[in-house]
């Protein structure tokens, strides 16, 4: 258990994000949270349907909420907005990036989560420069019902694990990973990250989950 | 029927100012043989309606666009598609950025021939300032909700490429993954599939594409190329890596042009 590594520890707080989801569809997107799922299914969430969906098959789902999707980030924001489509101006971006993709649609539907694999001010910023996974600000705007599906489960990055359990949704430190400094995240976040006195530690994987992960490791 | 019609043929049916859908997604069975030809040709002032990938980089590098509607472009496995970026970062194009399942209601309206459908995906996000022109919807309901008012995408053409088809225009995707080119099809005045290659008449039991949809079958082996058409081949990933270098300088963009 102690020679567990760093991205060890991130796929494990993958998996967690998926437990007591159920019957629903994980749509983990790169490399640690595909290999989050995939642990969670084979481990404490069997239930969970990993499978390749058609795309002609995938906005039925998406729209029906049955899913819980981890997704990146180019930017994201104190509440949760999320940005992927471009920096700067829209007519004439600084920074073209992808579009927003499915984002809108996923964060106004069903669960979203967040994996980021460098911790930066450049990535953890005040506000973004386009709302494209929508954030708890933009969702209360919405009023109750348009909202009701609206849910960002939590944040697994580098450093630690975050979510939105405050009373006013901002973001908070729910745990650091195992030797990282509570300074650390605070340093290389681009706004005022709500975090309590005593920060728990990530925790680590259990030896059956070090024996899957590494089975199915190069 | 028998649809078979050549490239030459289809591009002599496109306009300047036409909106034209290219199905496909990112680096995947994209119909890159008919988008060339278009990239070679005359027209202008297009507007391109795609789930991007290089189709929208050749586009954007060879001045076709004028009008992109999308929901992302991507080369996949290079995920910024830097013909498309360079467009974009110098305001060279007019944009209508929407959720891919926005994308995929408007095809559908379209090919129902509705006005528009409603959704909630777009609600909350900035893709309501980015398109200032999309509207919402009471529901005229007890429950009262408010919805965005996806606008049907209705093409002047749809280009998409199959692994088989027939003479009658059934299409039928061998792949893990249709994509949306039936909505394509279907929300199109004229619709041209290439295919990899051609089968008898009644071999095609559930096609992918039905000959409802489609008015034209390119033969064209390798018509994907160098996106992926799985089973028939996979993505030439060398080959994408020297288009997308090819995006540094012109002179390296000329350079791949002529190959």
């Amino acid at each position: 258990m102690s020679d567990a590594t760093a991205t060890q520890v991130c796929i494990v707080a993958a998996a967690e994000a998926f437990r007591g989801d159920g019957e629903i569809l994980a749509s983990p997107m790169g490399d640690v949270p595909s290999r989050g799922a995939a642990l969670a299914e084979a481990t404490f969430a069997p239930d969970l349907m990993i499978e390749y969906v058609r795309y002609r098959r995938i906005f039925d789902i998406v729209w029906a909420g049955k899913r819980h999707v981890m997704m990146g980030a180019s930017q994201l924001d104190r509440f949760g907005n999320q940005n992927i489509s471009c920096i700067g101006d829209v007519a004439a971006p600084k920074v073209q990036l992808l579009g927003v993709r499915g984002a809108p649609g996923n964060t106004i539907n069903h669960t979203t989560s967040y994996w980021i694999p460098k911790h930066t001010r450049r990535v953890f910023v005040d506000k973004v420069d386009v709302v494209c996974g929508v954030g708890y600000d933009r969702a209360a705007e919405l009023g109750e019902v348009a909202a009701r599906f609206h849910e960002i489960r939590c944040v697994i990055s580098d450093l630690g694990v975050f979510d939105f359990q405050t009373p006013n949704r901002a973001m908070r430190l729910v745990s650091v990973h195992p030797g990282v400094e509570v300074e650390q995240v605070r340093d290389n976040t681009g706004f005022d990250l709500v975090i309590a006195d005593d920060v728990p530690t990530t925790r680590l994987p259990t030896a059956a989950e070090l024996a899957l992960l590494r089975e199915t490791s190069p | 029927m028998d649809k078979r019609t050549t490239h030459h043929e289809v591009l002599a049916e496109l306009r300047s100012g036409m909106t034209i859908g290219i199905g496909g997604w990112g680096s995947r069975r994209k119909p890159m043989s008919l988008v060339r030809a278009i990239a070679s040709s005359d027209l202008q002032d297009l507007t391109v309606v795609s789930f991007g990938g290089p189709d929208v980089g050749i586009l954007c590098a060879t001045n076709k666009i004028k009008k992109l509607v999308y929901g992302f472009v991507s080369l996949d496995s290079i995920p910024l598609e830097p013909h498309f970026r360079a467009a974009r970062q110098a305001g060279a194009i007019d944009i209508m950025e929407l959720d891919e399942g926005m994308m995929q209601w408007g095809l559908y309206a379209a090919s129902i021939r509705l006005p528009f459908l409603p959704t909630r995906a777009g609600l909350g996000s900035d893709v309501m300032r980015m398109n200032p022109q999309l509207e919402t919807v009471q529901s005229p309901y007890d429950d009262g909700e408010t919805l965005v008012a996806m606008p049907a995408l209705n093409l002047d053409v749809a280009l998409v490429h199959v692994n088989r088809a027939d003479e009658r225009g059934n299409g039928k995707v061998l792949g893990p993954d249709v994509y949306f080119d039936d909505l394509f099809c279907g929300a199109a005045k004229l619709a041209f599939m290439s295919c990899e290659g051609l089968v008898d008449n009644g071999k095609i039991l559930e096609p992918d594409i039905s000959r409802l949809s489609t008015h034209g079958v390119v033969v064209a082996p390798h018509g994907a190329h160098f996106t992926e058409c799985p089973p028939d081949y996979g993505l030439d990933e060398a080959f994408q890596k020297r288009y997308a270098a090819s995006a540094k300088n012109p002179e390296l963009w000329q350079a791949f042009r002529a190959r």
